[in-house]
């Protein structure tokens, strides 16, 4: 049966269906509804909602909430996800499986608070310090978000990381009928004993309280958790363990869709809420005998470098239409083997529309250029 | 504790040499932890000592329990996640004064305000030891660090009339020269059933000691000696200036996880919104 949903309400739905016993959360604009939904929705379930005093407080939250061997999540908008940054590194650093919900609106700083963006893209990969693996996803409709955020849950269970799903203003208040999908539901796994378990650089986690007396620190440690800032080498070796498995996994993790892309010329590389609108274009275009077709990414990272290269190939234009100037545009080129990459950028908290990606398109096929 | 107690397997041998200084306070409040842990009888398996960032919050690392050693000043975030999630588990947050009072100021009154069962130790040496002696919020006005040469300008927090502001349930002060109050502190602290502060002078004999040319270990603590009175006769005419020391608050407040618990058995009988 088909039920009007609200796409904040889908994800704490989703999260709620992933197993999510903990979520931790500080109101802000346009990502409220979540917290909102968890409050309601987690105390019958014998699950903790708390509402803390700021993000790095929810953020510290979820990770010691995770450590206990619950699955933990908060949400947050552009400043609060910004805040969150220092833990996020922290969560990368000691392995632990955690979800982030941060639903975009135009930056930088309080910029346009119920407005839509996509400006957080690399913020999501790189705004810790350091270099840490992650993976990133993204939506563009009701029933994505719920489906995404189960994602997002069972990647960060499998990886034991924290996992970033990118939503925006539009897609978090808009309504939409949906069905809820048959889902698959991932666990951490736990080591059959805690005896001589080495905690780090194991798929498997042993939460605090089960008959070990484990060593967690945001400090380079090796594999038992004992601290190494002197000396760097196990931690390099952690990292690039985690990094590696999740490049070796990359068409494991990459979820995409294909829209009309068999004979395509003009290309577009589109995600989130942009990718709809982008759909729109290419039927537009394709009714008048240009050959489009869209590529929409909902993993933004690892971002798929294969799977891009391979759309562009046949391709005299690419264009990537995306509510900020040009982020995943930059990767996109990266992955080009010489066909023009045409970047279509805003950030004025309007939504491109389907006319004006269409217009980009012809633009970009006739060869004069950026448009951005 | 009496001389001659052995509380090595309250400590954790591969994390040893520990990284304070000759001199310092920290490692008598350790062994004040250890012995306090010893009188409870804890398992220790269900024990979390959790860190910030910072000399006092490296205790985790030392003490063979669970650690968590997290981020400046968010030592209280992290410790509020694990007891919500796991109310069985004894958390104890070991944190420095700058930790504790300046970057995680707002985690501290937060704590305090939801009296949420977790222990708090506050060790407060005046000064920021791991960075190098800088000025912290609890460094006394007119006393030197490395960014306040001139003697600070600045008027210091004060942990306990904080704590006590913000509705901690259990709040106490006392110093490393009180050997064995520490642990006695610590132990009731432990076993309250809310949010139990305490905070202990401890001693930089490395920069504070220096930088103010009060001398090192045993001269510094005869500065908590001498600078501190029990709460009890602090009044008296012969003691103004002195901070007090002792049990500034114990009592029984509803406490954060039972009233959770409660939420949600409400919950379950279908009386949420």
């Amino acid at each position: 049966m088909e039920q009007l949903i609200q796409g904040n309400e889908a994800c704490a739905l989703g999260a709620v269906c992933a197993g999510c016993s903990f979520f931790a959360g500080y109101p802000i604009s346009p990502s409220s509804e979540i917290m909102e939904w968890m409050a309601r929705l987690l105390p019958a379930r014998g699950g903790v909602f708390v509402q803390m005093e700021d993000e790095l407080a929810s953020m510290g939250a979820v990770i010691g909430a995770s450590w206990t061997g619950a699955k933990a999540m908060t949400a947050t908008s552009g400043p609060g996800f910004t805040l969150m940054q220092e833990h996020i590194g922290y969560a990368a650093m000691t392995e632990t499986p955690c979800v982030i919900v941060d639903s975009q609106r135009v930056g930088p700083s309080t910029g346009m608070p119920t407005m839509p963006a996509q400006g957080d893209v690399m913020q999501a990969r790189w705004g810790s310090h350091g270099d840490r693996p992650a993976i990133v996803l993204t939506a563009s409709s009701v029933r994505d978000t719920y489906e995404m955020t189960i994602e997002a849950f069972n990647l960060s269970e499998t990886y034991r990381l924290p996992v970033v799903l990118l939503l925006d203003a539009t897609l978090s208040h808009m309504r939409e009928n949906m069905e809820f999908p048959e889902v698959q539901v991932v666990t951490r796994a736990r080591p059959r004993t805690p005896e001589g378990f080495e905690p780090f650089g194991s798929p498997e986690f042993l939460p605090f309280g089960n008959g070990a007396r484990l060593m967690v620190t945001g400090l380079v440690h090796d594999e038992a958790g004992h601290q190494r800032a002197s000396n760097g080498g196990a931690g390099d070796r952690l990292l690039r363990r985690a990094i590696d498995r999740l490049e070796a996994d990359t068409e494991l993790i990459t979820h995409s869709r294909r829209h009309r892309l068999e004979d395509a010329t003009l290309v577009f590389i589109a995600y989130g809420i942009t990718a709809r609108a982008t759909r729109a274009a290419v039927d537009q275009l394709r009714a008048d005998g240009v050959r489009a077709g869209l590529l929409e990414l909902l993993t933004l990272w690892p971002f798929p470098e294969e799977l891009v290269s391979a759309v562009m190939r046949e391709a005299e234009a690419v264009v990537v239409p995306e509510l900020n100037l040009g982020q995943v545009a930059l990767l996109v080129r990266t992955a080009s083997s010489g066909t023009p990459i045409v970047p279509l950028g805003r950030m004025n908290g309007s939504l491109l529309a389907p006319d004006e990606i269409a217009t980009a398109g012809r633009t970009a096929l006739d060869g004069s250029g950026v448009t951005r | 504790m009496r001389h001659g107690e052995d509380l090595r397997e309250y400590l954790r041998d591969e994390a040893m040499p520990n990284v304070w200084c000759p001199g310092c306070g920290h490692g008598n409040v350790m062994a004040a932890v250890a012995t306090a842990f010893d009188r409870a009888q804890l398992d220790l398996d269900d024990v979390v000592v959790v860190g910030g960032i910072g000399c006092a919050s490296r205790m985790p690392f030392f003490l063979d329990t669970n650690a968590m050693h997290t981020t400046h000043g968010r030592a209280l975030a992290f410790a509020t996640g694990i007891k919500l999630a796991r109310p069985r588990l004894t958390v104890l947050a070991v944190m420095g004064d700058g930790d504790a009072l300046s970057i995680g100021g707002n985690h501290l009154i937060h704590a305090c305000r939801r009296n949420i069962d977790l222990t708090a130790l506050i060790l407060n040496n005046g000064i920021y030891g791991m960075t190098g002696g800088q000025l912290a919020p609890t460094t006394p006005q007119g006393f030197r660090s490395t960014t306040s040469l001139m003697g600070s300008i600045e008027a210091p927090f004060d942990a306990v009339e904080l704590a006590l502001a913000a509705g901690a349930s259990f709040v106490a002060r006392t110093t490393t020269f009180d050997f064995d109050e520490m642990p006695r502190l610590i132990e009731t602290a432990l076993a309250h059933p809310g949010f139990a502060l305490v905070e202990i002078l401890s001693q930089c004999p490395t920069y504070f000691g220096r930088l103010n040319k009060l001398g090192a270990g045993r001269a510094l603590l005869d500065y908590e000696k001498d600078t501190t009175a029990p709460l009890e006769v602090v009044t008296r005419d012969d003691l103004v200036g002195k901070l007090p020391i002792g049990v500034f608050r114990e009592e029984i407040r509803p406490e954060y996880t039972r009233r959770y618990a409660a939420l949600c058995e409400r919950a379950r009988k279908g009386a949420d919104g």
